[in-house]
C-alpha cells in the first residue's frame, strides 16, 4: 500500500467545527461505502503526525472527499480544517478496511446510527445508495448537540424520502418549535425508529467510543444480533 | 468502558501494509474463549504499543509495537488467524 500526493482540490465548511475537503488523488485505485484513509503529514523537520478519516464521498475517478471535525488541542485536524487550501497537497494511502463496508448489491433493510462526525461513512452509504438509484429501506439515526451541528443537513433533506429516513436527535440544544428528540440515544429511540430485530437490518454505528458502546449494548438488548451489529469508534485519538 | 477503546477499523491500514492484504476482514479465534470474530471487530487499545483484544472474554489476542520501519508483533492470544489471500 503506498502513499500517495494528494492534492486539495476545494473546501466547504459544513459545520461551525466540520470541513469538508476535496482532494484528487492521482492514481486512486476507488473504494467502498464505508472504507478509510490513513492521512500523513510531514514537518520541515521530519517529523511526522498520521491519523485515519472515513471516506465521505461516492467512488468518483480520483476524487475523494474527506469530512472532518476540528478537534480542540488536536495536532493534525487543526491543521487540516484551518490551513489546507486549494492546490495545497498531503500523502494519503488506502482505501482501508473491508469490514465497516456496504454496497448497494447487499440491499437492506439499513439501520445508520451516528453519532456527530461518525455520520462520515454512514454518509457514504447513503450517497452510494443515492448513486445506485438504491430504494432499500434506510433508517440514518443522528445524534448532533444542537442544528447547527448537524453535517450534511441539507443534503440529506434533499435526499430523504425513496425508502430513506432521517430521524434527528438534539442533546444539547434544540431550535424553538423542535418537536423531534432532545436526548441521548436510548434503547426506545432505536425501536422506535426501527426496523425491528425480526426484519434482520443490518446496522451500522460510528461515533465517539462512549456514543458506540451504548447504542450497541442498546441494539442487543432490543435483540438485534451482535454480528449484524458492525462499529466503528473513533475515541479521542488526539485527532 | 475505557473511552480509549478502538475497534479492529482503526488498525486496518497498519496490518495491511504488515500482511499485504485486507485484514479487517480475516477471522481470528481466541486461544482462550474460542469464539472467532472478524479482525474489524476486536477491540483496540492503543498506548506505547497497540494491544487487540477479544471482545468477548477481554484475552489479549494480539500485540504490536512499532518503531519506525520496524514492527514487533506478538500472537499471544490467538489460536488461528483466517486469511483470504
Amino acid at each position: 500500500m503506498t502513499w500517495r500526493v494528494a492534492e486539495v482540490v476545494k473546501v466547504v465548511p459544513e459545520t461551525p467545527r466540520v470541513k469538508t475537503i476535496a482532494f484528487d488523488v492521482p492514481g486512486w485505485p476507488g473504494h467502498r461505502a464505508g472504507q478509510h484513509v490513513d492521512v500523513r503529514l510531514t514537518a520541515e523537520d521530519g517529523y511526522q503526525a498520521q491519523r485515519s478519516y472515513s471516506i465521505a464521498s461516492v467512488p468518483d475517478g480520483t476524487r475523494v472527499d474527506l469530512t472532518i471535525e476540528r478537534l480542540q488541542d488536536g495536532e493534525v485536524s487543526p491543521y487540516l480544517t484551518d490551513e489546507l487550501r486549494p492546490g495545497d497537497r498531503i500523502e494519503l494511502r488506502g482505501p482501508v478496511g473491508g469490514w465497516f463496508v456496504w454496497e448497494p448489491a447487499q440491499g437492506g433493510p439499513l439501520l445508520l446510527v451516528a453519532g456527530g462526525s461518525g455520520v462520515v461513512p454512514l454518509m457514504a452509504m447513503i450517497r452510494a445508495r443515492t448513486a445506485a438509484g438504491s430504494n432499500a429501506d434506510t433508517r440514518l439515526l443522528f445524534s448532533s448537540r444542537s442544528w447547527e451541528d448537524v453535517i450534511y443537513r441539507d443534503e440529506l433533506e434533499r435526499l430523504r424520502g425513496d425508502g430513506l429516513t432521517v430521524v434527528h436527535t438534539l442533546t444539547r440544544s434544540q431550535p424553538s418549535g423542535w418537536t423531534g428528540y432532545a436526548r441521548r440515544v436510548d434503547a426506545e429511540m432505536l425501536a422506535e425508529v426501527g426496523p425491528s430485530p425480526t426484519e434482520l437490518p443490518r446496522v451500522y454505528v460510528c461515533g465517539p467510543t462512549p456514543y458506540v458502546e451504548a447504542v450497541a449494548e442498546a441494539l442487543v438488548q432490543l435483540g438485534h444480533e451482535p454480528h449484524r451489529v458492525k462499529t466503528e469508534r473513533f475515541g479521542p485519538t488526539g485527532g | 468502558m475505557d473511552p480509549l477503546m478502538l475497534d479492529g477499523n482503526a488498525i486496518a491500514g497498519l496490518l495491511q501494509e504488515v500482511f499485504a492484504v485486507e485484514m479487517t476482514t480475516a477471522i481470528g479465534t481466541c486461544n482462550t474463549c474460542g469464539a472467532a470474530d472478524r479482525v474489524g471487530a476486536l477491540r483496540v487499545f492503543r498506548g506505547a504499543g497497540i494491544v487487540m483484544r477479544c471482545p468477548h472474554c477481554d484475552n489479549a489476542l494480539v500485540t504490536i509495537v512499532e518503531d519506525g520501519p520496524r514492527v514487533w508483533i506478538g500472537f499471544a492470544g490467538i489460536r488461528t488467524l483466517q486469511v483470504t489471500i
